[in-house]
């Protein structure tokens, strides 16, 4: 088995209905994640918020190409992961508000979102805590003889912690059905990459297993639905898991409200260059699939969509305090 | 019908039992298909085969959380940490994954998974391989806890374990695994979160875990040769705790002694305790007493292990106290 993938973009390349599907994708995180930094800022949104703003292309091209019978698994800054895998805007705003209606009745929230019926079996505030739950979710498809696949998202502060290791190990050992999505954007919380370790590519880390491992540029949206889509069909059809890193830039802090003083502020002008979105919309203007007014009007009915699912969280009611204990009895042995 | 089996043999019985029933129940540890150091598994790969009874390597917090997802993805799990000492690799796995998914996500998520794993002293394994960290787990919101104190309530337990609709730890202990006694055939499951009375008496309670109930039992007999009738009580399980059957008996005897092989400090007597003097503190003659190690790791050298080790010396020695009396 060799062990690295050499893609050949073109065999692989989306369609533009399905590039437009992302560039609408993309643009309902987007509008998503600025209102709930606003709502953060209002006090709206509660506990600790990580934007992905600027990573958005990972999630939509990944997500898109998943059934709800595959289960997707995320890490602390989960939001566009969970939206371009279905979750409803309105419910997951109103779990981020602590809210009955939200889609974990507002007892996990941001770090915690869930969706079982969209097939997102969870975010974790744990960096890296779940890598080996998604291979738990893989054996079972294997077990029942399914074609399912697991992908778990997580950033390159995860690959540094043991349970990575033990995990790539343990998905090639039993050739699980396993995706791992990296999610490099240089940072693990405030600290740059290199700070942490002497390996700059998380494809570099996974070397000595027989997987196929491959890096792109996660901002260009068509080159890692392509990277993914290959790697994908080889899990679907029993071939084994793979990691797909993806190099990405996080416009916002850590956390919204972080210090940010760790690195340094992008220019206007760098990010126009960066932009997932902005690049796709270029690329589909030079391409002729997109016309010069379809981005106002997709960000348009974004941003719509988005206050449609403000006014619904915030007519939701807090859950009653006695939900809590109720929980605690229903998952346990009584 | 019965048939005598020792607590390895009845935990590898009910396992099986369980696989033949549920194509979904499957087994994962360490050396499973060797049946493990203290043959708990052994059989079942002959039976089922290596896709449902897998051999893990030494990585007990992936481990850990595979059998999390197996769970959440409709798999009932049977996960072995071959001594509880290293479920401090897993803990995070445990506590933050499995305790919590059914409650984080607003109860879409369910793990139902076993953990199974064993602790407890007296083989010269020092103080790495023979703890008893079971306090640390009842403080987890979320995890069921049982502590089987026979072969019967090993496989009863367990059987019951495999049918829960969320995670339940099962702290085997490692110098029972070889006695044996009559254990239902079938193997029926026993209701988790119901003690069961070892002994009857009217003058002291004893609350025994574990291997400790054996202790209590021999403490008892020879209390009563002297005239002094103890009851034993075995909660079997620790969270949820049968309450209950604890204060009713010591409504009765008006004296209470818990006893495990845990440190005392932070153990699970102190719990048990407090519940106690808050449910019944008019029925209460003397302070609770609580027998447990002292709050040291636990030595290699032979005679210091022994003396590390509670026993029914300490809980004779306790009930008596409760009694006023000098301890002999």
């Amino acid at each position: 088995m060799t062990a690295s993938v050499h893609r050949d973009v073109s065999t692989a390349a989306p369609t533009p209905d399905v590039l437009r599907d992302l560039l609408t994708t993309m643009w309902r995180i987007r509008a998503f994640e600025e209102r709930v930094g606003a709502l953060k800022r209002a006090d709206e949104v509660h506990g600790l918020i990580h934007l992905s703003i600027g990573g958005e292309g990972v999630a939509a091209a990944v997500c898109r190409q998943l059934r709800d019978g595959d289960a997707v698994y995320s890490g602390h800054r989960a939001h566009g992961h969970a939206v371009a895998k279905g979750t409803p805007l309105d419910r997951t705003m109103a779990e981020l508000m602590g809210r009955e209606g939200g889609l974990c009745s507002g007892m996990g929230g941001s770090m915690h979102l869930v969706d079982v019926a969209h097939g997102f079996l969870g975010a974790t505030g744990v960096v890296g805590g779940n890598i080996p739950l998604a291979l738990g979710s893989a054996l079972a498809a294997k077990q029942r003889g399914t074609d399912a696949v697991a992908v778990v998202f997580f950033g390159d502060g995860a690959v540094q912690a043991g349970l990575f290791t033990e995990s790539v190990n343990l998905a090639t050992l039993w050739r699980l059905p396993v995706l791992l999505v990296c999610e490099n954007n240089g940072f693990a919380e405030f600290t740059p990459r290199s700070a942490h370790t002497t390996v700059e590519r998380v494809s570099d880390v996974v070397a000595p297993y027989p997987l196929p491992r491959t890096t792109v540029d996660g901002n260009e949206v068509g080159e890692v639905w392509s990277a993914f889509s290959e790697l994908l069909a080889r899990a679907r059809a029993g071939e084994g898991p793979a990691l797909l890193e993806c190099l990405t830039h996080r416009l916002r802090g850590h956390y919204e409200g972080d210090p940010d003083r760790y690195r340094e502020a992008v220019s206007t002008e760098d990010w126009q260059r960066k932009d997932p979105i902005l690049r796709l919309q270029r690329a589909g203007h030079d391409a002729g699939w997109l016309a010069a007014d379809e981005p106002a009007a997709l960000e348009a009915a974004a941003r719509a969509e988005v206050d449609e699912a403000v006014a619904w969280a915030r007519s939701s009611p807090f859950p009653a305090v006695a939900r809590a204990a109720a929980l605690v009895e229903s998952g346990g042995a009584r | 019908m019965t048939r005598e089996l020792t607590y390895a043999k009845a935990i590898s019985t009910t396992i099986a039992q369980a696989m033949r029933a549920d194509p979904d129940v499957f087994v994962l540890g360490e050396d499973v298909s060797a049946g493990g150091p203290f043959t708990t598994t052994a059989g079942l790969v002959e039976e089922f085969g290596a896709a449902r009874v897998i051999d893990t390597p030494i990585s007990e917090a992936a481990i850990c959380g595979v059998a999390v997802g197996a769970a959440q993805s409709g798999l009932r799990p049977v996960l072995e940490i071959m001594y509880v000492d290293f479920i401090t690799l897993a803990l995070d796995q445990l506590v933050n994954q499995a305790a919590k998914a059914h409650f984080m996500s607003g109860g879409q998520l369910t793990v139902p998974m076993v953990l199974r794993t064993q602790g407890g002293a007296g083989q010269r394994a020092a103080a790495q391989h023979s703890q008893s960290l079971e306090a640390w787990l009842t403080h987890v919101p979320g995890l069921t806890v049982v502590m089987p104190s026979g072969a019967a309530d090993a496989a009863g337990l367990l059987a019951a374990a495999m049918t829960a609709p969320g995670p339940v730890v099962v702290v085997e202990n490692k110098v029972l695994y070889f006695r044996r006694e009559p254990v239902p055939d079938p193997v029926e499951p026993i209701p988790l979160g119901r003690a069961a009375v070892r002994r009857r008496g009217r003058d002291v309670t004893v609350v025994a875990l574990s291997r400790m109930v054996g202790e209590a039992l021999a403490a008892a007999e020879e209390l009563a040769a002297e005239g002094i009738e103890v009851e034993v009580i075995d909660p079997r399980t620790l969270v949820p705790l049968d309450l209950d059957t604890v204060v009713e008996s010591v409504r009765r005897t008006n004296r209470l002694v818990v006893a495990h092989e845990a440190v005392r400090h932070g153990g699970f007597g102190a719990e048990v305790a407090a519940a106690v003097q808050h449910a019944a503190f008019d029925d209460l003659d003397a302070p609770v007493e609580r027998v447990g190690a002292p709050f040291q790791p636990i030595p290699l050298s032979p005679p210091l292990e022994d003396a590390y080790l509670p026993g029914a010396a300490e809980i004779r020695s306790a009930v008596m106290t409760t009694l006023g009396r000098v301890p002999v």
